[in-house]
Formats: C-alpha cells, sequence, structure tokens
C-alpha cells in the first residue's frame, strides 16, 4: 500500500472533518435534519441507515456536490462548504464505482493527477505504484469492461489514493460484490482505509459492514442523525427503540424503569432484569421497553426461577446453533438462540433470560 | 458551489437559448403575426378560397392514408423478418432500410422513371396487355401516397423491429402455458406492448407526410396541398396568404402531435428484457416457396428505384420517347457534370452547406443535449422544448419564417439580411436538423453514468478538462450518429431549398428539378447518383471513423 503515503494530511492541514448540523432540503422533502458528524484522522465512520435515510445525500454533502441548506462543513477546522468538490482534494469511491469506461485502468487511476497537471510519465509511475498497493499489478493496460465487480472497486479506490486525498468517502463501496467476496473485502478494506491515516466516511446499508469495517457508526433514519457511537456501543445500549430496532436482532418488550434495573411482566411473571443505557441518557425513562436479544436468553425446564412459558412456532438451524422463534403470552414472540436441539415446533417450552444488562430504551 | 454551478450553467444556457430563440422561435412567430398584418383580412381571404381549403383537406388525407399505408407494409415485415426464418431473410433485412438512402426528390424521380406514364413498368405493362396509352397516370393523392409508402414505411419497420427485438419472450411463453393459442398472444400481448412502437413510428410518418413537398410537386398535377400552396402564393407575391398557409401547416402538425399523443397516453410500459428470442424456421415447404417468392418480389420492388437513377444516369439526354427502355447510353452525363462549371456548382454548394449546417448542429446541440441530460437549472424545460420544436415545424413553414425574418438588416428588431446570400440554406438545414442531432447525442449521454462527471470534479478536474476527457468521449457515437444524419439530409435537401434558394447557392436537388423541367432525364438522374454516391461515402465515414476511435 505503498500508493498510499501517509496522508498529507497531517502536514496539509487535513485533520478533522466535520459536518455541523447539515439540513438539505428538495422541495418540501427533507432528506438531511440537522445532522452533525465528526471522523478524525485515521477514524472510519460509517453512515448506516436503510434507503431514503439521507444517508447519500450526507455523503454528497461532505464531498461538496451538494450544497446545505443549512450547517457547515469543515476540515481541520476551516470552512469548506462553499469549496467546489474539483477543489476538496478528496478522494470518493461511487457506488457503482464511476470508472471511465473509454479510459485503460491506468488512466482512470492517473486522471485525478492529469488534472492536477502532473506530468504523463509520473502520474502514470504513480498509477503503477497505486495499482500494486490494491492488489492489480500489472492491469494498467487492462479495458474497464474487463474487470470483475471485485476489481473495479480496487482500481476505484487506487484512483481515489493516488490524488493523496485529504479526506476517502465511499457510497456502498461493498454493495455490488457477491457475498463471499464481500466478506474478504470488509478486512481488506478496513486495512487499507486505516493505513491512509485520513478521516474515512463510508455510506452502507448493510450493518454487517458497518459493524465489520467502522470504528464508529452514524445511524440515520428519514434524515435525522439517531445515534452515534462504537458498534457495541450502538447494540448494547441503544438510545431509541428506532435504533434497537435496526442495529441487531430482538423483540422490545414493555418494562417498569428501575434506574439500574427494570421489571419485565409476561404472562403474569415478573423477572427484574439489569438494564443498560447510553451515557448522558436520562436516569429513567417513563414508558421503558426493555430489548431481549435471542443470544440472552435461554430454553429451560418449567420448574426454574418463574420462567416465561411459551411455544415453539418455529425452529431454525443457523450453523452452531438453533434458533427457536417462541411465542409467549401477552402476544409476545422472542427468538431464542440454544446449543441444544431437543424442543421442536409445536413443544411447550420456558424462556429464562441469562446474562445481562439488557438494553432499555424510551418509549 | 452550487450558486457558482447554477452560474456556470446558465453561462452556457444563455447563449444556446438565445440562438435558438432567435432562430427557431422568432421567424415562427414573424409568420404568425404576419398572417395578422391587417387584422383577419388574410384569414378570411384563405377561408373563402376553394383552393386552400381544398389544399388543407388534401394534406391531411394524404397524410392519414400514408400512415396506413406505411404501416400496412412496416408492421408485417418487421413481423417477417424478425420472427421468422426463410431463405432469403438476410438478403430482404438488408435492403429493408435501402427506401431512407434515397434522398427526398431521388426517389421520387426514381417512381417517376419506373411508374411514371413513360416509366419502365408502366411501359412493360402496356405492351403485355397491348393497350393504345399508359395503364394508370402517376398522378393525384394515390400517386403521392404510393411514393410516401415506399420511402415512410422504413420509419415503421424500423420501430417494430426494435420493439420486436426487445420483446420479452417469456410473456409470449407465460401466455401460451396459460392456454392462449397464436391469435390470442398476437391480439392479447404482443401487439398491445407494441403499440407505442406502432404509435411513435406513425406520428413520424404522419408528420412527414404532412410536410412532404417533393412527392405532390412533382406528382400533383392540378392536385393542391398546403406546403405546395404556401410556394405557390410566396411566387405570386401573396405574401399574407402564405403567412396564413403556413400557421394552418404548422397547427396541423401540432394537433397531429396531440391527437397522436392523447391516443398514446396511456401506454407506459417498459420491455425491460433483453429479447432473445428465436426466430421460427418456416417448416411447410409449400408456404416456405410462398415466403421466398414474396421476398424476392419485395426486395426487386426495393431495388428497382435505385437501379433504374443508376440506369438513366447513362441514358443519352432526350432520346428516351417512346420505348421501354433508353435506347442510348453514354458517359456523357457524368462528364458534363465534372467539367462544366454551372453543372458543378450545384455539388460544391451543398457539400459546402451541408458541412456549415452540420458543424453548428454539432456544436450548438451537443451544448443543448449536455445541458439537458446533466445540468438543473431553470431553463431546461424551456431549453427541451425549443429543440424539439423544429420537428413539429413542417419544412416549408421553417423556411417561409426565414424567409420573413432574414430579409433585410434591422438589428433593432433582430433582424440580418441572409435572404439571397449563401447563409440562408444552411441556416435552414441546421434548424432542421436540430432534433435530430440533439436527440441523438441525448441518448448517447443518458447511456452515460452522471456519476462520472461527479468522479471528475471530485479528482480536481476543471469543467473543461472534464468536457474533453469525459463528456466528450460519451457523447461521441451520438455526435459521429447524429452529424452523419444531419449532413445526409443536408446534402440532399429539397423542401426548404425550394422556398430559399437562389440561382448562385442552388443545391443538388434543386438542380435535379431543373434538369427534369428541362426534359435531361440523364443528367437528372447523374446528379441522383452522385448524391446517394454522397451519402454512401458519408455513411461509410462515419463507420470507419466510428471504428477506428472504439
Amino acid at each position: 500500500m505503498t500508493a498510499a503515503p501517509r496522508a498529507r494530511g497531517a502536514e496539509a492541514g487535513s485533520g478533522v472533518l466535520a459536518l455541523n448540523g447539515v439540513t438539505r432540503r428538495f422541495g418540501e422533502y427533507t432528506a438531511v435534519d440537522d445532522v452533525s458528524v465528526e471522523v478524525g484522522p485515521g477514524e472510519l465512520l460509517a453512515l448506516l441507515g436503510a434507503s431514503g435515510s439521507g444517508k447519500t445525500t450526507t455523503l454528497r454533502i461532505a464531498a461538496g456536490y451538494e450544497q446545505p441548506d443549512a450547517g457547515t462543513v469543515t476540515l481541520g477546522g476551516a470552512d469548506i462548504t462553499q469549496v467546489p468538490p474539483e477543489r476538496r482534494g478528496f478522494g470518493m469511491v461511487f457506488q457503482h464505482y464511476a470508472l471511465f469506461p473509454h479510459m485503460p485502468v491506468e488512466e482512470n487511476v492517473a486522471f485525478g493527477l492529469e488534472a492536477r497537471g502532473v506530468s504523463k510519465a509520473e502520474r502514470f509511475e504513480k498509477a503503477r505504484v497505486a495499482l500494486a498497493g490494491v492488489g492489480l499489478q500489472g492491469a494498467g493496460g487492462r479495458a474497464i469492461q474487463s474487470l470483475s465487480g471485485g476489481e473495479q472497486q480496487r482500481v476505484a479506490l487506487a484512483r481515489a489514493l493516488v490524488i493523496e486525498p485529504r479526506a476517502l468517502l465511499l457510497d456502498e463501496p461493498l454493495s455490488n460484490l457477491d457475498p463471499t467476496l464481500r466478506q474478504a473485502m470488509r478486512d481488506d478494506l478496513r486495512a487499507m482505509l486505516r493505513r491512509v491515516g485520513v478521516p474515512a466516511l463510508f455510506v452502507t446499508h448493510d450493518q454487517e459492514d458497518a459493524f465489520a469495517i467502522a470504528d464508529r457508526i452514524a445511524l440515520l433514519k428519514k434524515g435525522k442523525l439517531l445515534q452515534c457511537g462504537t458498534p457495541e456501543e450502538l447494540y448494547e445500549a441503544p438510545a431509541s427503540s428506532e435504533v434497537a430496532a435496526f442495529i441487531g436482532r430482538g423483540t422490545l418488550v414493555p418494562a417498569t424503569d428501575r434506574g439500574n434495573t427494570a421489571k419485565v411482566t409476561i404472562g403474569g411473571r415478573t423477572r427484574e432484569l439489569a438494564v443498560n443505557r447510553p451515557k448522558g441518557a436520562p436516569s429513567r425513562y417513563e414508558n421503558a421497553y426493555v430489548v431481549l436479544r435471542p443470544e440472552a436468553l435461554e430454553l429451560v425446564g418449567q420448574s426454574g426461577d418463574s420462567p416465561w412459558p411459551g411455544r415453539v412456532v418455529n425452529r431454525r438451524f443457523a450453523g452452531g446453533v438453533i434458533v427457536y422463534r417462541v411465542q409467549l403470552s401477552d402476544g409476545i414472540t422472542v427468538d431464542v438462540e440454544s446449543a441444544s436441539g431437543n424442543a421442536h415446533e409445536d413443544d411447550n417450552v420456558a424462556v429464562a433470560p441469562t446474562k445481562g444488562p439488557f438494553p432499555i430504551v424510551p418509549g | 458551489m452550487k450558486s457558482s454551478f447554477r452560474r456556470q450553467s446558465w453561462l452556457i444556457a444563455f447563449p444556446v437559448i438565445l440562438l435558438l430563440l432567435w432562430t427557431v422561435v422568432y421567424p415562427n412567430a414573424a409568420v404568425i403575426a404576419g398572417s395578422f398584418e391587417n387584422g383577419l383580412g388574410h384569414w378570411r381571404e384563405f377561408a373563402a378560397s376553394p383552393a386552400d381549403r381544398e389544399a388543407l383537406w388534401t394534406s391531411i388525407v394524404i397524410s392519414v392514408a400514408s400512415v396506413f399505408a406505411s404501416l400496412a407494409i412496416g408492421v408485417p415485415l418487421a413481423f417477417l423478418l424478425g420472427r421468422f426464418d426463410f431463405p432469403g431473410r438476410r438478403l430482404l433485412r438488408a435492403v429493408a432500410t435501402l427506401p431512407a438512402a434515397l434522398p427526398p426528390l431521388v426517389g421520387v424521380i426514381a417512381f417517376l422513371f419506373l411508374y411514371g406514364e413513360s416509366g419502365l413498368v408502366t411501359r412493360i405493362v402496356q405492351r403485355i396487355l397491348g393497350m393504345q396509352e399508359a395503364p394508370w397516370r402517376l398522378k393525384g393523392v394515390g400517386a403521392i401516397v404510393f411514393v410516401h409508402a415506399y420511402t415512410m414505411y422504413v420509419y415503421v419497420f424500423l420501430f417494430v423491429s426494435a420493439g420486436l427485438e426487445r420483446f420479452d419472450a417469456t410473456l409470449d411463453e407465460a401466455a401460451s402455458g396459460l392456454g392462449a393459442n397464436t391469435w390470442q398472444r398476437l391480439r392479447r400481448v404482443t401487439l398491445p406492448l407494441l403499440m407505442p412502437a406502432v404509435a411513435g413510428s406513425a406520428l413520424l410518418v404522419f408528420m412527414n407526410a404532412l410536410g412532404s413537398f417533393s412527392a405532390p410537386y412533382v406528382f400533383g398535377g392540378g392536385l393542391r396541398v398546403l406546403s405546395t400552396q404556401i410556394l405557390a402564393s410566396k411566387t405570386n407575391g401573396a405574401l399574407g396568404l402564405a403567412y396564413v398557409e403556413t400557421t394552418v401547416l404548422a397547427l396541423s402538425a401540432v394537433a397531429g402531435l396531440v391527437l397522436f399523443r392523447w391516443l398514446d397516453r396511456k401506454r407506459r410500459y417498459t420491455l425491460a428484457s433483453k429479447g432473445g428470442r428465436k426466430r421460427r424456421a418456416i417448416r411447410s415447404r409449400r408456404v416456405q416457396i410462398l415466403t421466398s417468392f414474396a421476398a424476392a418480389t419485395i426486395v426487386i420492388a426495393l431495388v428497382l428505384p435505385h437501379l433504374m437513377v443508376v440506369l438513366v444516369s447513362f441514358a443519352r439526354d432526350g432520346v428516351w420517347t417512346t420505348q421501354v427502355l433508353p435506347p442510348e447510353y453514354t458517359f456523357e452525363n457524368y462528364r458534363r457534370l465534372f467539367s462544366e462549371s454551372e453543372l458543378w456548382r450545384p455539388i460544391t454548394n451543398s457539400v459546402s452547406m451541408a458541412i456549415v449546417a452540420t458543424a453548428g448542429n454539432l456544436l450548438v446541440c451537443f451544448l443543448a443535449a449536455y445541458l439537458i441530460v446533466f445540468r438543473r437549472f431553470a431553463g431546461r424545460g424551456l431549453l427541451e422544448l425549443l429543440v424539439a420544436l423544429p420537428w413539429a415545424i413542417p419544412a416549408t413553414a421553417i423556411a417561409l419564417g426565414l424567409a420573413a425574418t432574414f430579409n433585410r438588416n434591422d438589428l433593432l428588431t433582430g433582424r440580418v439580411l441572409l435572404v439571397g446570400t449563401f447563409w440562408i440554406l444552411p441556416l435552414a438545414y441546421f434548424i432542421r436538423d436540430i432534433p435530430l442531432v440533439a436527440s441523438a447525442v441525448e441518448g448517447s449521454l443518458r447511456q452515460m453514468d452522471a456519476s462520472l462527471e461527479d468522479a471528475a470534479r471530485g479528482l480536481g478536474a476543471s469543467w473543461l478538462l472534464t468536457m474533453r476527457r469525459v463528456i466528450l468521449p460519451a457523447a461521441r457515437p451520438g455526435l459521429v450518429a447524429g452529424g452523419l444524419l444531419a449532413a445526409v439530409t443536408a446534402v440532399g435537401e429539397f423542401v426548404a431549398s425550394v422556398v430559399l434558394y437562389t440561382h448562385a447557392n442552388r443545391p443538388i436537388s434543386m438542380e435535379i428539378l431543373a434538369q427534369l423541367r428541362a426534359l435531361a432525364f440523364g443528367t437528372a438522374a447523374a446528379y441522383s447518383v452522385l448524391l446517394i454516391f454522397l451519402v454512401l461515402l458519408m455513411t461509410l465515414a462515419a463507420r470507419s471513423f466510428e471504428e477506428r476511435l472504439a
């Protein structure tokens, strides 16, 4: 990865890339609504959300293709909101890569240097090195159409890196790859992006991609930032029922919040569970819900410490564990992960919570 | 950044829009204004004139009949070639679009040589039947529709063929799986899905037939249509009446356009599949022979006009009178064309005027297409309308508008004296070909991934570098194809030329007409062959250019 020399971040004043309360409206529709996020040098931030959540518009605001109606974009403290994309010096990898179809690989990679007036010999040399850096030695003369999806993605990455970008922006970098390649590329991508040492912002709708690559995740819904934090924080201490519903699997059940614990009653049987909430959240919620995740539940004998009785409605093998869907009382259905495959569909079982603390969210 | 981007969009769009307003809208507005120059006087004159009422009616009858005749030839031919395999299919496919390669006036005179009173086919039939006189006269509505059907069925054929090619074969299979027989599938699945193609091509035929000039002019006899009435009125100095007739012609075209859009309003589906349906071989021996025989007949009918023009181009002028074929052959016609400067002049005129018009088309239409496809700005809708507008205005109307506007120098009202100069004809050709070139370039640019421009800018490229290295290469296939079509149309243009030409700038088409009037059939045919040759040359040049770059 010699192609991506230590970002000129330090000497060229890269620093923290920040969106400060940016808003973008298209007519009546607010695509991005007062979003603020920060990415430090060498940090990887994922903008995660379903389609229509405003994540791509947020990325395009960071890149300069969209102008926010309110808010600013700063890099190392300097306001770059008005700077057009061609003068931001960011490296961008587009969703469908946006490789120039009429140029061979090396011309694609060298294009950013051509725009900077770098001599032909020098830019092709740098392109060659950059291609080697992404594992595409000797591919410079090939036609774009002859590349596989994974190769195109690497060329797009090399093209973004060769200009020694002050920040890296990636729009769904893995969404066009088949599942096996995708697994492998996650690790590669994370390693490459960390080495560049500039702020990296990437958009994805896939939480597994986000978990695997990002240092922190900004979760968006309908243009609003729901929560920003490490994958663990989002998983273990979601700020709202929306976050809890999007991140991981689990069932939200009503609870009585008592601060460090919460009481959950199902079918007349009450359990008191240890709970977890994000930093800075109110110490008690008026209407609270506890998130019961499959790995935090187990099937127990009917006689145990007042377990919740239920009936198995679905049994699914998930490699190593069995996932049971159990219909409890009060119309509540939970998924339970179990190493044992003894129970079967239509069996009557009992479910008990295991390890805590459990995420608690306001209703 | 957004504001500067908007500003830049306007900076490019402003001159383009201004030019189009000046050359496309202004002349036509001047015509409409001219028709009211003494209130409703000219309009009353028009309404009271039986000749004009007849012309309006005849124009519409001819256009509608041309649509049906073209559909009757084009649709079955597209099905035959698209769905069936038979001996001679490839030959028929190769010549099926041949009529489109005939410049309008050349097609007309080819028909004259073949089916005219002293034409080859007419004479043969007359001899066989032992008749004293020609069995028919190539005159009137029938003759005009006959020529139109021959030259215009190609639109229908191409549209429907393309529709059939994109047709999702699984839809047909699904229908047959549900128990539909061949006829039911055709009526309920295939034809409804092909309706957009049929309607689109029918509209094209209607507009072309309505604006057609050469066939009515040569075969009309005493028949009046609007386009010829306009020229007659202008020649007689009744300019006000010519303006009214022009306005009526343009309105009829717009009415046709609106009517077709309305008829086709509900059909909005896309055929997404790549098709991939195999052609069915015809099994029955008898049907096979019958099909091949029919195919051979069509091939001969399609090739005959071209062959006849070539043959007559070698006929000595003035000796072909009552014989079936010209009796004497010579290279004299060609020798004179190349050696006599007066005869050579129209050729250099046509070529240089086509080059000027096409260059203008390429520049203006590239910018317009770029703005329409990639930029969002307040004037985009207007630009789209301006670029499509010349398509809805018959060429005679465009020409008369130019004659009414660029006939004197008056900078205050935006008038420049171009009538009588070299520039008026290239301007007319330029306007006529704007929609053609713009839509070709638009088509190419729409295939381009819009994020390529973003990518180039993100990599630091200036607007000019992005244009040169990214947008222009993407537009190139459209530029080449559109430029070729524009050049081909311009070099053989007749309809606008006949209104605006002078002796000094007369194009090939006007010289063909002049030679025809002088009964110099050989010379007229030699010009026609030269014109076909030019078209062929340009097509080959465009193809090799495209291949060298691809």
